[in-house]
């Protein structure tokens, strides 16, 4: 089995006519984890919706594969079974379906009618799973994300993941509005699924997330667009030195995009 | 301007009907009089909807049926609705107002509990039939409707549950309705002081969809520190267009009355949902889910009126609106002079799934009292593309993220339902309507 690939090239996209990315370019294969950083206002979060497909932005050049098939053709549940998954910084709640109903259904959406998960098998999955992310059993028979705190939206997001095992996940800020043993608890959920069958691009403004998860390349984002790449020891830097020093190595005085 | 019915039966044919079912001289007197009422009288006046040119009048007066009495004899779809013949508990099963299949318990038969269809009723039942059969909940001579109810019925059942007597076990009826039969159909429940009682009724067609007619009246009476659970499920076919009015005369003191409505008609209807709470500290609770499909229009009008002191009225009505499809849904909480410390509340909510669905609540509050509390609220809206996105991006089709979506949304009402058979007939129904 070849390994699953993300490719994007010259990404533009707009929000209500204004343009956010510029530019965009990575390429995400499995077993490699990126981090994408940055400060607020850079685009970060508008890059990991486009490519789900949000109907709010608008790609307006550029190209994304997806194991080499192009993403922008595919519908969002298309991109979804096809194996790319997006833990959302702000996942919408759904009244009166059981957070179990709806997990469920995901995993059984691409399989055929013989081949659905057993209730059984479920269980026994999504048990192991809240074990691993240290969530109560109750969290499976409330309603998807309805009154649930930030760092529970968090770890819902993260138990999904585990749940349906895609090829790429995205994850934009899955680390805001945890706390240091939730954070230990999430990396853990994430280490995982780590093998050659499975690549991540963690989009976040902290370095502190990536003490817990080693990445393999870390992506700077001002304007829009990537700046600056490197290796882990980047992170590192910019935990110890912050933005600054990038902005005055390659003349930007404004960092953001669209503000 | 009056728009004068004319209705496809005449006097004569009308006595004769009567004759032949070996009727009372006071119930043929009644449907006489009714008859002449209907052509006079005007059609109600649902608040929003106009009905003037709906079908009211068209439609045959002959049963076609035969009379079975075995399960046997019953359709598949029926079958499903009761369940195997073992578990058959207290059964009343009918096609087009002609009684298929009636079981009673005898524990209940000797504790004087009484469930029949309405035929034989006004023959053994006369003077309790008498008694409340439209008198204080419903009146023969509110509009055209209800007076050709009065005069035209052909089916239905009567409940009497005596004094103190507790029926664990639902009792169930099922009329189904075929062809281009005029269903005028009429349920009665008396249920006495601290009496308990849980009735279920599902309406649905059989066959080919021709041009129909369903009037459907219910009235339920409960007494004293008596409590009444209502269930229903409507399905009938879009080429049949319905009149349903089910009202509740909560007269006891402390008597609880709570209905479960799943409205769930393909074709027009209007549906008037009232409950009078006249018993000091009685209760009354109305829930109702619909979804409305194709074409059709809808109007579901829910009163609870309060005459008695510490009376407490609920309402919870949510619908969903899909292809182009039209309701209205009025929640009235009326609270007369008198009845203080009444407590009056409502939730309407609408739920449209495409540009053309038409959806409108309307909560209104009338109180004419001053040491009363009341609130109300309610939304409309379309599907949130947000939450379409998050569900579509695990990997759910548009079409089974609106499914989840609409479960989701009827689920608050349908979940809470007080008959557990009429919640699990509800999800199945619901199921094939979301698709």
């Amino acid at each position: 089995m070849t390994k699953p690939s993300l490719s994007v090239k010259d990404l533009h996209v707009s929000i209500e006519e204004k343009e956010i990315l510029k530019g965009f370019g990575i390429e995400v294969k499995g077993g490699e984890i990126h981090a994408i950083m940055g400060p607020n206002g850079t685009g970060k979060s508008t890059l990991a919706s486009a490519l789900m497909g949000h109907p709010n932005y608008e790609v307006t050049s550029g190209e994304a594969t997806f194991n080499g098939e192009d993403l922008f053709e595919m519908e969002v549940d298309e991109r979804a079974r096809a194996g790319l998954f997006l833990a959302m910084q702000y996942p919408s709640e759904v009244s009166g379906v059981t957070n179990a109903d709806f997990i469920r259904s995901a995993m059984n959406a691409d399989r055929g009618e013989d081949d659905q998960v057993s209730l059984m098998q479920f269980i026994r999955k999504i048990d192991e799973k809240m074990g691993t992310l240290e969530i109560d059993q109750s969290f499976q028979h409330r309603y998807l994300n309805e009154g649930f705190s930030g760092g529970e939206k968090k770890r819902n997001e993260i138990l999904q993941l585990l749940m349906l095992e895609p090829k790429i996940a995205i994850l934009d800020e899955i680390d805001s509005g945890l706390d240091i043993d939730a954070l230990k608890v999430v990396a853990k959920g994430i280490n995982e699924l780590r093998s050659d069958d499975f690549g991540c691009m963690i989009i976040t403004h902290y370095q502190r997330l990536l003490n817990y998860i080693q990445p393999d390349f870390v992506h700077v984002m001002m304007q829009g667009r990537i700046v600056k790449s490197g290796g882990p020891e980047l992170a590192q830097k910019l935990e110890e030195q912050g933005y600054d020093w990038i902005k005055e190595e390659l003349g930007i005085e404004d960092e953001t995009v669209g503000q | 301007m009056t728009t004068e019915l004319t209705f496809p039966v005449t006097e004569q044919q009308l006595q004769s009907f009567s004759q032949g079912r070996d009727e009372p001289k006071w119930f043929t007197d009644q449907r006489l009089a009714a008859l002449d009422k209907a052509g006079k009288l005007e059609l109600p006046k649902p608040d929003k909807t106009k009905i003037a040119k709906w079908n009211f009048t068209s439609f045959s007066y002959d049963a076609d049926t035969e009379a079975t009495s075995s399960y046997s004899g019953l359709s598949d779809a029926v079958r499903t609705l009761v369940g195997e013949e073992a578990d058959v508990g207290n059964l009343l099963t009918q096609k087009n107002g002609v009684t298929q299949f009636g079981s009673v318990q005898d524990e209940l038969k000797a504790k004087g509990v009484v469930f029949t269809d309405m035929a034989t009723a006004v023959k053994e039942h006369g003077d309790l039939v008498q008694k409340y059969f439209m008198q204080d909940a419903v009146s023969s001579d509110e509009h055209s409707l209800t007076a050709a109810h009065a005069a035209l019925l052909n089916g239905g059942a009567f409940i009497y549950v005596p004094e103190g007597v507790e029926v664990e076990a639902p009792l169930q009826a099922i009329f189904a309705h075929e062809g281009s039969f005029g269903l005028f159909n009429h349920v009665l429940i008396v249920a006495e002081a601290n009496s308990r009682l849980t009735y279920i009724e599902n309406y649905l067609s059989e066959g080919s969809g021709d041009a129909a007619v369903a009037n459907i009246v219910s009235e339920v009476y409960v007494g004293d520190g008596a409590v009444v659970r209502y269930g229903a499920v409507d399905n009938l076919t879009d080429s049949v267009t319905t009149y349903v009015n089910r009202r509740g005369y909560v007269s006891g003191i402390d008597a609880k009355l709570y209905w479960a409505l799943g409205q769930m008609n393909d074709g027009n209807t209007v549906s008037e949902n009232t409950t009078y709470l006249h018993g000091q500290g009685s209760y009354g609770d109305t829930k109702t889910v619909s979804i409305g499909r194709g074409k059709q229009i809808q109007n579901f009008t829910t009163n609870v009126i309060h005459f008695g002191k510490d009376t407490d009225g609920q309402i919870l009505k949510h619908g969903v609106m899909k292809e182009a499809a039209t309701s209205i849904f009025n929640g009235i909480s009326k609270i007369e002079h008198g009845a203080t410390k009444a407590n009056g509340e409502q939730t309407e909510r609408v739920l449209m799934l495409s540009e053309k669905a038409r959806g409108d609540a309307n909560p209104i509050l009338l109180i004419d009292e001053d040491d009363v509390t009341a609130g109300h609220a309610a939304s409309v809206g379309r599907i949130d593309p947000l939450q379409m996105f998050y569900l579509m991006s695990r990997g759910l089709s548009r079409t089974e993220a609106e499914r989840l979506i609409i479960h989701g949304f009827l689920e608050p009402v349908v979940g809470a339902l007080p008959i557990d058979s009429v919640k699990e007939q509800l999800y199945d129904v619901i199921e094939r309507k979301v698709y």
